[in-house]
């Protein structure tokens, strides 16, 4: 395995910022079957990190676990929030939580019609989250919106479509400026390109990668695509069985994998 | 308009006769009227309750129709109105019933009820201490059309959460330039709960504002009671730069010529002829009783009205 958990990540000095995320010990078990063992992490703000595995291999029990939806068996998860600064999450009282949630975070679905509310209008999702932070001022929160759907790229003619309206990879770009308007410390993100089709795919993460970059933002994504990883990842936890087998930067992993199902998973990429 | 004296029903002896006093089984009143003191505890607050089949299909007012029937006594005097008017089919047979089950005094004359149920208006004369108004709700939960999960929506009203509702507003706004909903038009009960007023106009929402009556609310279908006690401050959701507005009419009521009532708009022939008013009845019989009139007082159409308005009395 290799041990980069504690190397700076990037050529500012980093020892001296707190982590943003702290991950100590997490164990989740559903029952007898384990969900994820043992896992243990830190992040940085600014930081992108990519989990990648195969189905089944606890990706999703990892992320739901960090994102406050499952409390886990064993372990700690503190989170450097505005409000509490760093503080276990489970610690937090549910309204505190919640409000952590909303104003500190973000989660990209897989599936846009997870993520958004499809009964209203594409400009009201992207608005919601300010509304929800206490923001009364319709005006501004259109000119937000709007800001927002320019900046992915979406026609502006078309912000009081209903969701229904818009194609996949439109819904997953109004699923990502809601996620991005409030300004959030993390955002996590579940395949947030599966299920489109591959030009699609390309463009968004491209202008993924440009926001994250942007905003300087800490990512936590969640997929099974190592060009993902690639593309959008600077650090990569690869797991199998519910356990993190290797760690490490991004291109350091794929270009050099050391455990032998890292190296299975990027021989499987298939190359055209 | 004057409240009528109770039947005299001879074959029944009082005692059998109020062994289930105003229809309802005398644990089940007891159940509705805890959570009705549960209600006025916690105002805006929806309390559940073990809401019982009645002899009215549900969306036709059984949850108003256990409220009244938990609070009313022998000494009440009860006032039905649906839409605003005494004299529509609802509001009859509902008189009706409670007439024959609670052998009560019914009236039109919104001053002398201390019982007002209503479906889907506040009578225009302002209510006074010691009046109830019983309303008739079809859906409590004003999250609703926004978050269908009950258990997500009862963590927002326990943490106060509600700036989904103001979903709703924006989208009111971008699709019509102001805020177009015009019923069921949410409130925040005290500050603190939000609350849906059953689908009355937002016409009557000031008025529950520092009421000095006491409003209950009943969802039969959906269980739950709730309830604004007397001056309890009650405001209307709105954005800073679009403002809580009631409804407006260029017209006047076209009977008794109110300018300051909510008015209905009737629709008189296919060429486009139409009328507009008052749609609380007694409000507007009242006014032409004192000799007001509207632009069409002296019409055929009006006239008829006044026939029947005077054969239901």
């Amino acid at each position: 395995m290799t041990e980069v958990l504690d190397r700076p990540t990037s050529s500012q000095s980093v020892g001296a910022v707190e982590p943003l995320l702290r991950v100590s010990n997490l164990t989740k078990n559903y029952g007898h079957v384990a969900g994820c063992l043992d896992i243990s992490f830190e992040m940085r703000p600014g930081e992108v990190l990519g989990i990648v595995g195969e189905s089944g291999s606890g990706k999703t029990t990892l992320l739901n676990c960090i994102s406050g939806k499952l409390a886990p068996t064993s372990g700690s998860i503190a989170f450097n929030s505005r409000r509490h600064g760093l503080v276990d999450i489970y610690d937090l009282s549910e309204p505190d939580r919640r409000r952590m949630q909303r104003e500190d975070w973000g989660f990209v679905h897989q599936n846009p019609r997870d993520g958004l509310r499809m009964r209203v209008s594409g400009g009201a999702n992207v608005a919601e989250p300010l509304m929800n932070l206490g923001r009364r001022h319709y005006g501004d929160m259109r000119q937000a919106t709007m800001d927002w759907l320019s900046r992915v790229e979406l026609d502006l003619g078309r912000v009081d479509d209903k969701p229904r309206n818009f194609s996949g990879g439109m819904q997953q770009r109004i699923q990502i400026a809601r996620n991005l308007i409030h300004n959030p410390r993390l955002v996590f993100m579940d395949e947030p390109t599966g299920g489109l089709d591959v030009s699609v795919q390309a463009r968004l993460l491209d202008l993924l990668r440009e926001l994250v970059r942007d905003l300087g933002l800490a990512a936590i994504i969640v997929t099974h695509d190592m060009a993902v990883a690639r593309l959008m990842a600077d650090r990569l936890m690869v797991m199998k069985g519910g356990h993190v087998v290797e760690t490490g930067l991004a291109d350091q992993v794929l270009d050099d994998p050391q455990h032998p199902y890292t190296q299975l998973l990027v021989s499987s990429v298939l190359q055209i | 308009m004057t409240a009528t004296e109770a039947p005299a029903r001879p074959n029944a002896a009082p005692e059998d006769r109020y062994y289930t006093y105003a229809y309802l089984d005398e644990q089940t009143k007891r159940m509705i009227r805890r959570a009705i003191l549960k209600a006025l505890a916690i105002p805006g607050y929806q309390v559940p309750f073990g809401s019982r089949e009645m002899p009215v299909p549900y969306g036709w007012g059984t949850g108003g129709i256990q409220l009244t029937a938990a609070i009313i006594g022998r000494d009440d005097v009860y006032k039905c109105i649906d839409q605003g008017a005494d004299d529509t089919t609802n509001a009859v047979s509902i008189r009706r019933f409670f007439a024959t089950v609670a052998d009560v005094a019914t009236t039109e004359d919104t001053s002398e009820a201390t019982i007002i149920q209503s479906r889907h208006r506040i009578p225009e004369q302002p209510l006074a201490d010691g009046q109830i108004m019983v309303f008739q709700v079809p859906q409590p939960e004003p999250l609703r059309g926004l978050e269908p999960r009950e258990t997500e929506t009862r963590a927002m009203h326990a943490y106060a959460e509600y700036g989904l509702q103001y979903v709703s507003l924006y989208e009111n706004i971008s699709a019509y330039g102001r805020i177009a909903a015009t019923a069921g038009y949410p409130v925040m009960i005290d500050e603190r709960y939000l609350m849906s007023p059953s689908p009355i106009p937002k016409f009557d929402n000031p008025k529950m504002h520092m009421n000095p009556a006491i409003l209950l609310f009943g969802a039969g279908r959906e269980k739950r009671i709730y309830a604004v006690p007397p001056f309890t401050r009650v405001r209307s959701l709105d954005f800073e730069d679009y403002p809580f507005e009631t409804q407006s009419w260029d017209e006047v009521c076209a009977l008794c010529g109110a300018n300051d009532s909510y008015l209905d708009e009737v629709v008189l022939d296919d060429k486009g002829e139409h009328m507009f008013v008052c749609s609380d009845s007694h409000y507007c019989a009242d006014r032409r009783e004192k000799g007001h009139a509207g632009p069409m007082a002296g019409h055929a159409l009006a006239h008829i009205e006044t026939e029947i308005a005077a054969e239901e009395v």
